[in-house]
């Protein structure tokens, strides 16, 4: 199955098997996504990792 | 199997020429000429092609007739003899300027003489499958591209195409291998090394090639020669005349270049290759393109890389060729070139 890929709106290929909360990249533009959900299929443009200060 | 000569194959240009038909599994190379070195193996002057093949040059005056005779001579040499040519092949591909520019009072204003056979500009088509693919389809005649040019027309023409372009100011950073087999001060190897030389703040010649393919808008071309042999870098400041997303952008690239097989749209957020860069594109016919949008104003960077020998010269006249002749478009030009170089 495809997505949309939410920055350039190229094609990516989603595995059958993948899980929510996975990180895919996209093969035009190379943004990190992650799969938000699966049915539907939605993917957002992934957080970038932050400094986590709470420790 | 088609028969090809090459008519000036000392050259670098010629060069790659027999590099990529000696591989084409269309053509049969016939003859290769150069009268300064007639008599000797090609592999004298290209050594690359040792083993490839045992083909000595000959005199043009030793040519026979063949089905494609590809011509990369000096300037002006080719439009002199255009008659000659036209007898010994069924098809010419000239690698000059000669037959690039359709309107001859153009060639005049940017090559300082009047065009020597300007009864013969509107039988040639320009080279360039991205721009005339259909023209190409059965042309019996047909121009080389400017390296230049190439990158320059490659990167505005998803903009150009869409009326999008009010002005654009084009920089060209390149190789030494544009500069041809001739030494000169400039080229002797003290004097070249290491430089990022300004050679033509303005009013290089293929800027004409581009005011072609792009229409009646406002250009300005700049070229530098930098520590490369092949390779053209074309960053083109086009100035919008709308103010454009990253998606429309986006959309304008992928429906220009999806379906061509040599064009690449470059512009990664990850990695090291982030846009265009022709250090890994030597010895293919790639195009790399890429763009950058800046969120200051309608400025769009519009970027190209190329290999100033493959899609600048020679690569492009094999792609032609392929498509005058019915050919597999993509024949004798797979090669996806090296990393790291």
């Amino acid at each position: 199955m495809n997505a949309t890929c939410p920055i350039c709106e190229g094609e990516v290929e989603i595995a059958a098997d993948v899980m929510a909360g996975e990180l895919v990249e996209c093969p035009d533009c190379g943004s990190e996504l992650e799969i938000t959900s699966i049915d539907p299929l939605t993917v957002e443009e992934a957080p970038e990792v932050e400094e986590d200060w709470g420790e | 199997m088609i028969k090809a000569s090459i008519v000036g194959a000392s050259g670098y240009a010629g060069g790659e020429l027999l590099r990529l038909l000696l591989g084409h599994p269309e053509i049969d190379v016939h003859q290769v000429t150069s009268n300064r070195l007639a008599g000797t193996y090609v592999h004298g002057t290209h050594p690359n092609l040792r083993g490839a093949t045992k083909l000595k040059f000959t005199t043009v005056d030793a040519l026979e007739p063949v089905d494609v005779l590809f011509l990369a001579l000096p300037h002006r040499t080719a439009a002199n003899d255009i008659e000659k040519w036209a007898q010994l092949g069924e098809y010419i591909i000239d690698l000059s300027a000669d037959f690039r520019l359709r309107d001859a009072a153009a060639y005049e204003k940017w090559y300082g003489k009047p065009h020597p056979a300007p009864d013969w500009l509107g039988k040639f088509v320009y080279g360039l499958p991205e721009l005339h693919r259909e023209q190409l389809k059965g042309a019996k005649y047909v121009s080389g591209v400017g390296c230049n040019a190439t990158a320059s027309n490659l990167a505005l023409l998803p903009l150009a195409k869409a009326g999008l372009i009010e002005r654009v100011v084009i920089e060209v950073k390149v190789g030494s291998s544009e500069g041809g087999n001739k030494h000169s001060l400039a080229t002797h190897h003290p004097e070249r090394v290491n430089v990022v030389r300004s050679f033509a703040p303005v009013g290089h010649r293929h800027q004409a090639e581009i005011q072609q393919a792009v229409g009646p808008i406002e250009l300005h071309f700049s070229g530098t020669a930098v520590e490369l042999i092949r390779g053209v870098l074309c960053t083109a400041h086009v100035f919008v005349n709308q103010a454009l997303t990253d998606k429309d952008l986006w959309k304008l690239y992928r429906s220009t270049y999806k379906n061509e097989p040599f064009v690449r749209i470059v512009k990664d957020r990850g990695g090291v290759y982030r846009y265009p860069e022709p250090k890994i594109l030597a010895g293919t016919n790639y195009a790399d393109v890429g763009f950058e949008n800046d969120p200051e104003g309608k400025r769009v960077v519009s970027i190209s890389a190329i290999d100033n020998l493959m899609k600048g010269a020679a690569g492009s006249a094999v792609q032609s060729m392929n498509l005058m002749l019915g050919f597999d478009e993509t024949a004798g030009l797979g090669f996806v070139g090296l990393h790291p170089i």
